[in-house]
């Protein structure tokens, strides 16, 4: 009776459908594409441009070599007070921070989410040209709560997962897609302008995002 | 379906509302510039703009096929697929699945079409109640008020006006600073979210091949909803599918910067069907005509549908920016509202809204899908006058006007008589034609017509 109904409703709006595009001429089955696809830039000017991008979103940016990340993750949580961050797996993050303990996400309710620590995750891409990252999940992201409840948010970002443009990030994310990972982009901490376009930071998401770019360039 | 208000009448009250009047110079405004910025930066905008029409015209051919696919990736991901003829079949599905969890409070992420749907008021007549979680939605349903702006819903209140419905409703202290009632819509909420058992959700896209809902948002609500409950439905028009997963990476080019002004939004969300131990544990999608395959059987009026829903066509009209959106009478106001609700209603019933336009053309120039917003809204004006909506009076005149330029002689006969007649002003002033002649400033008389300077020449 209901599955009755609700495939009637399906058979009519495709009937709809083919009765309304009946005439309408066939259009290339794919378009040209004349936008840029593949970026331009060196690897350093790529980097630098992330850099730019993502700090004038108010997030805090950070470069570094791989042999002091784990110092500079110390200093990160020291600053905001910070003993604690939540991670999705231990395994992920070695050498372990220096003066920070971090707490593996095995199962945690949302409240547990909720009790104060900031999270530390990678990204599976990042976008130099709209200064965003991209979590899908993978090694060292862990589920989308566990970025979601904390109020800090520190990525560490490897230069190697920089992209220049969003149709290169796209082309990265389509095995990810393919598997239904889910996927967030986050550029910036969360924002409304919903009072008189008014700009303020942090609503609901990470109000404090810090970005540690890791570069084996970096003197 | 009832006829919505003319537009000249409901136009006036934005007009003769200095406080909005204010806000809305000020964030049109502040959001073009913004937008200008970063479109300008762009270098291949004009192409990005091509693509995302060729996109959408791509689609909309095979729309059925389209959607046939999406519904197979989104069942093979876990998820289950709804048909919704109208609002009612939509509304009823949503009401079901509460209903079925014995949900009582669900959590909403901004969605136009839920709002077209009228979801909320229907839900809250089976008991179950419907928390906007987008602070500009928020402001409106605690006031029991309605959106005037696609992206910044609350644009015609103030601070103060808001700071004031807070200490009513959610928190007798809080200040009336923006950061201040930013936090109290927070704690408020964050409760909510914690505890939601279900959320509802709009979609930005639906990817096709991938079975992917995207969600495009600034404050985290959004994550929120579609992340926290076990139970997510997501509502969408027909109209939201895009073939392939590569398509995105146009109109997440396109749409920030067209609404916001921003190169990316702070944070957006894709999903498909359910995941174990990542997000709902169970997901309904589902797909809304109402009126759109109405739209898509017009071969002009179609282009409306490849609407993405960004708002830089209002921001740029010269209309809007003065009249404000309520006088559109609908949940889609501006150019877009004028091409696309007559649609969706019937042109009977929203005969004045292609006409609240001086069809300048600022909103092609904006428009991220190169939607032709005038030529569809001189089309719509002519099945207005075919459906015989216009005013008696004009009817008369533009018959009159027909005769008199059937011939020479009666042209220049009319043309000898309206000199004469200009001397009499205010004529179009008063009488049956005070409606045009209130807006319009009369030509000066001319000492000959050009007729008789050729003549005696």
């Amino acid at each position: 009776m209901v599955a009755g109904k609700v495939s009637s409703a399906r058979e009519e709006i495709l009937g709809r459908i083919r009765a309304a595009i009946e005439s309408a001429p066939a259009p290339p089955a794919v378009e040209a594409r004349a936008y840029r696809r593949s970026g331009a830039l060196d690897r350093e000017a790529r980097v630098a441009l992330f850099c730019e991008r993502a700090s004038e979103y108010s997030a805090t940016v950070m470069r570094c070599a791989p042999a002091e990340v784990a110092g500079r993750i110390g200093e990160i949580c020291a600053e905001r007070g910070m003993a604690h961050l939540l991670v999705s797996a231990l395994e992920d993050w070695n050498p372990q921070p220096v003066g920070v303990e971090l707490l593996p996400d095995a199962d945690l309710s949302v409240s547990e989410l909720d009790s104060g620590a900031g999270v530390m995750t990678s990204c599976a891409v990042a976008i130099a040209e709209t200064g965003t990252v991209v979590l899908d999940g993978g090694p060292g992201q862990g589920r989308r709560a566990l970025t979601l409840v904390p109020d800090v948010h520190l990525c560490v970002v490897h230069v190697e997962r920089i992209v220049e443009l969003v149709p290169e990030a796209i082309a990265r994310l389509t095995l990810s897609a393919r598997e239904g990972r889910a996927l967030t982009f986050i550029s910036g901490p969360s924002a409304t302008a919903d009072i008189e376009f008014d700009r303020v930071e942090g609503v609901h998401g990470p109000r404090d995002l810090v970005l540690l770019v890791v570069d084996e360039a970096q003197p | 379906m009832t006829a919505i208000r003319p537009f000249p009448d409901a136009a006036r009250e934005g007009l003769a509302n200095p406080q909005l009047r204010a806000n809305l110079a000020r964030a049109t405004g502040t959001i073009r510039d913004k937008r200008r910025t970063v479109v300008e930066e762009t270098p291949d905008w004009e192409e990005l703009r091509e693509a995302g029409r060729a996109i959408k015209a791509r689609t909309l051919a095979a729309l059925d096929e389209h959607l046939l696919v999406l519904e197979r990736a989104v069942e093979s991901a876990g998820g289950q697929v709804w048909w919704a003829r109208d609002a009612a079949e939509a509304n009823e599905a949503v009401a079901r699945i509460a209903r079925g969890h014995g949900v009582t409070e669900i959590v909403k992420v901004k969605s136009l079409t839920t709002d077209e749907l009228g979801l909320n008021e229907y839900l809250a007549g089976q008991g179950i109640d419907a928390v906007e979680t987008d602070l500009a939605e928020l402001i409106l349903q605690l006031d029991g008020d309605w959106s005037s702006h696609i992206l910044v819903p609350a644009l015609h209140r103030n601070r103060h006006e808001i700071a004031e419905l807070f200490r009513r409703t959610i928190d007798r202290e809080v200040g009336d600073e923006p950061a201040a009632l930013a936090e109290a819509a927070r704690t408020y909420l964050r409760k909510k979210f914690l505890a939601a058992r279900m959320g509802v959700s709009g979609a930005n896209f639906l990817v096709a091949e991938t079975g992917t809902a995207v969600v495009v948002e600034s404050e985290g609500n959004g994550r929120m909803c579609t992340t926290l409950p076990a139970v997510l439905v997501t509502v969408a028009g027909i109209e939201k599918v895009v073939p392939r997963w590569d398509d995105l990476e146009v109109f997440l080019q396109h749409l920030p910067r067209s609404s916001t002004g921003e190169r990316m939004n702070p944070y957006t969300s894709l999903w498909s069907g359910t995941r174990a131990g990542e997000g709902p544990s169970e997901f309904h999608l589902v797909l809304v005509d109402n009126g759109r395959t109405r739209v898509l059987a017009d071969e002009v009026g179609r282009g409306a549908l490849a609407c993405i829903r960004c708002s830089a066509c209002l921001n740029v009209c010269p209309v809007y920016e003065r009249t404000g959106g309520h006088a559109y009478g609908s949940i889609y106001p501006g150019p877009i509202g004028a091409i696309l609700t007559p649609q969706l209603v019937g042109i009977e019933n929203a005969a004045t809204l292609p006409y609240a336009s001086s069809l300048c053309g600022a909103c092609y120039e904006a428009c991220p899908v190169k939607i032709d917003i005038p030529d569809i809204l001189v089309h719509l004006r002519g099945r207005a006058v075919e459906a015989g909506t216009e005013p008696a009076s004009e009817r008369v005149a533009m018959r009159g006007l027909a005769h008199t330029f059937a011939s020479r002689r009666a042209y220049e006969s009319a043309q000898r008589l309206g000199r004469g007649a200009l001397r009499l002003v205010p004529w179009a002033r008063v009488g049956p034609l005070r409606a045009w002649g209130r807006a319009r400033d009369l030509p000066s008389r001319e000492p000959r017509t050009f007729r008789g300077w050729w003549r005696a020449r």
